[in-house]
């Protein structure tokens, strides 16, 4: 009678497949997401995501949320490059309510964002190295990564989540001790990126480990939605910044690097190259930022008092900061009604909001564009034939961040 | 030669005539609908033809219009010609009761998780999807969250006047008189006992 206890699933004996089951938490997956490997000795068969178990409902959160309160929402997509989700939901605001923002908080806000950019490839590039086996790395560049998340405590005060900017600006000026930092910054770093290039670049083991790695036609890749660096391996030379700027991009000269096979190599190679890029950004605009001198280099934030939070001395002074101080603490100034759809490049890609407002207090409805929820869904294809542990390094060099996933 | 959205409204009223409406230029994107039986047949024209090129999908989500009766629910596709670097949006209107919309997946790998969170979030049935599956709440969930009729804060809560909180005016949500409390009127009484 003992067979009977034993419930083996049908066809489980002719079954010549494993099943593996990588994740949720689990240290390669470099965020909560589960993937079920069906494996054919170290290859794989075929993979299926499964995502959401960092879903916080923000579209939905932002449905009762005044303007200004959502910004700490975009912190939480891609965490590893909050201002420039913050930037860019200053900016479609900006493009809904029709305000025109000052040179200077331009070329600041592109200072920033490319901090961030560098910040976001920084870890995605060093955690390459730690999946292929090299956490030296990793470990070294965490230092100068410190040195951004100082230049942004220095404006904003905090340094993961930044909830940094406001509609129309910054919340305060960038004071000399910011300056000196991002001046250091500019010294220190290139040094540093030179010597992580050096540790992976040439080196035959990475070489081995990722060339081949997960690759991807620029047509298979643009069907499938691929934007930012990912798609630029593959050879398509689409930027947002170059193709629709925003915040006086034009301004600026810088190259777009592309790949040529979108393999995980190039993948890194395009994230190496940026960094070079948004160096080079960032050395211009803060040249340009130089030269705004006396009253014009006290301008930081546009003029649009319904929506940017007049200062507190006037709050107690001034009868009209204070009503607009109270309008806007309160949630109570009214947008035009209409929909826009604005768009930056993100650390991974395209980062859209499709804001749809209609002339109340909150969005009436805000969808954000999450350039890894697009891309996450190629994995399959771009893992199979491959070997296991080609698939985890596929996965760190699509740089997926749970947080952007989700939403 | 580049392409205008005057250029795309003529070629596609000249494909498909009375069927596409709705032509407006909100912040200069193009944006136009069509009914919800024609949309594959839109897009595969915006995508073959050698003009016009619509052959990156940017974004495809759902929208819901409560008081738009008979057609609730919007799927907006925001379509990119990467060579003359033009976006459009196109919207397809669909009833609530029955909300079929043809998948778009054969055309854009890239529709497959968009639709797949869209039908998450607001129920809409992708005809021909080929799996069509919650994707980021629990698959036990019974109801489409993003729908307008879930207001986002607990209404029978009676401890606060969202008046007094700048809240509940312009959506009309939240303004509703609390019809059950989170403590019954007969049990208030004994409300800590337990405690004392």
């Amino acid at each position: 009678m003992a067979d009977q206890h034993i419930k083996l699933p049908e066809g489980s004996i002719e079954k010549t497949t494993t099943t593996l089951n990588l994740g949720p938490t689990h240290p390669a997956t470099h965020g909560v997401m589960q993937n079920i490997l069906e494996l054919d000795g170290e290859r794989i068969v075929s993979t299926e995501q499964t995502i959401g178990y960092i879903h916080r409902a923000f579209e939905k959160i932002a449905e009762r949320r005044p303007l200004y309160q959502i910004t700490p929402l975009t912190d939480r997509l891609n965490y590893c490059s909050s201002p420039i989700n913050n930037m860019g939901w200053h900016i479609a605001c900006e493009k809904l309510l029709g305000v025109q923002t000052p040179k200077r908080v331009d070329y600041l806000r592109v200072i920033i964002m490319e901090l961030a950019r560098i910040s976001d490839h920084l870890i995605c590039t060093s955690i390459m190295g730690v999946d292929a086996g090299g956490l030296t790395g990793f470990l070294y560049v965490m230092t100068y990564r410190e040195l951004i998340y100082e230049i942004y405590e220095e404006v904003c005060g905090s340094r993961l989540t930044t909830n940094i900017g406001r509609i129309g600006g910054f919340e305060r000026n960038f004071n000399d001790i910011a300056f000196a930092k991002l001046q250091k910054f500019l010294d220190e770093y290139p040094k540093a990126l030179k010597e992580l290039e050096g540790l992976f670049s040439r080196n035959r083991i990475f070489m081995d480990r990722t060339q081949g790695v997960g690759p991807i036609s620029a047509e298979r890749a643009m069907n499938y939605g691929f934007t930012g660096p990912n798609l630029r391996a593959a050879g398509v030379d689409y930027d947002v910044r170059v193709h629709t700027p925003y915040s006086s991009y034009e301004d600026f000269q810088f190259d777009i690097p592309v790949g040529t096979t979108g393999d995980s190599y190039d993948r890194y190679m395009v994230r190496i190259q940026e960094m070079w890029q948004s160096m080079e950004i960032i050395r211009q605009a803060f040249d340009k930022v130089k030269q705004f001198k006396g009253a014009d280099a006290e301008i930081y934030h546009a003029d649009v008092p319904e929506f940017y939070l007049p200062k507190k001395q006037d709050v107690y002074t001034k009868m009209e900061a204070l009503i607009y101080h109270f309008k806007i603490i309160m949630g109570e100034m009214e947008m035009p009604a209409g929909e826009v759809y604005s768009a930056v490049e993100g650390g991974n890609g395209e980062l859209g909001f499709y804001f749809i407002s209609d002339g109340g207090r909150t969005p009436y409805r805000l969808h954000f564009r999450r350039p890894c929820f697009i891309y996450y869904q190629a994995y399959e294809e771009l893992t199979k034939g491959q070997m296991l542990s080609d698939a985890i390094i596929t996965m760190s060099s699509l740089n997926l961040i749970a947080g952007e996933m989700d939403a | 030669m580049s392409l205008t959205n005057e250029k795309i409204k003529q070629k596609l009223t000249e494909k498909f005539g009375e069927l596409v409406t709705g032509f407006e230029e909100p912040y200069g994107m193009l944006t136009f609908e069509a009914p919800k039986e024609q949309n594959l047949k839109v897009m595969t024209f915006l995508y073959d033809d050698e003009e016009l090129k619509f052959r990156f999908l940017t974004d495809l989500c759902g929208v819901h219009y409560p008081d738009n009766k008979g057609r609730e629910l919007v799927v907006v596709y925001h379509l990119h010609n990467l060579e003359d670097n033009v976006r459009i949006r196109f919207k397809v209107f669909s009833n609530i009761s029955k909300p079929d919309v043809y998948t778009a997946t054969g055309l854009f790998s890239s529709a497959n998780w968009m639709e797949r969170e869209t039908y998450d979030f607001y129920g809409v049935n992708f005809v021909g999807h080929p799996n069509l599956i919650r994707i980021l709440n629990v698959e036990e969930m019974d109801y489409f969250p993003m729908r307008k009729e879930f207001p986002l804060e607990d209404q029978s809560r009676i401890d606060k006047d969202d008046e007094m909180f700048g809240r509940g005016g312009s959506m009309g949500y939240g303004t509703e008189k609390a019809t059950t409390g989170t403590i019954a009127e007969d049990d208030k009484d004994n409300v800590g006992d337990e405690l004392i």
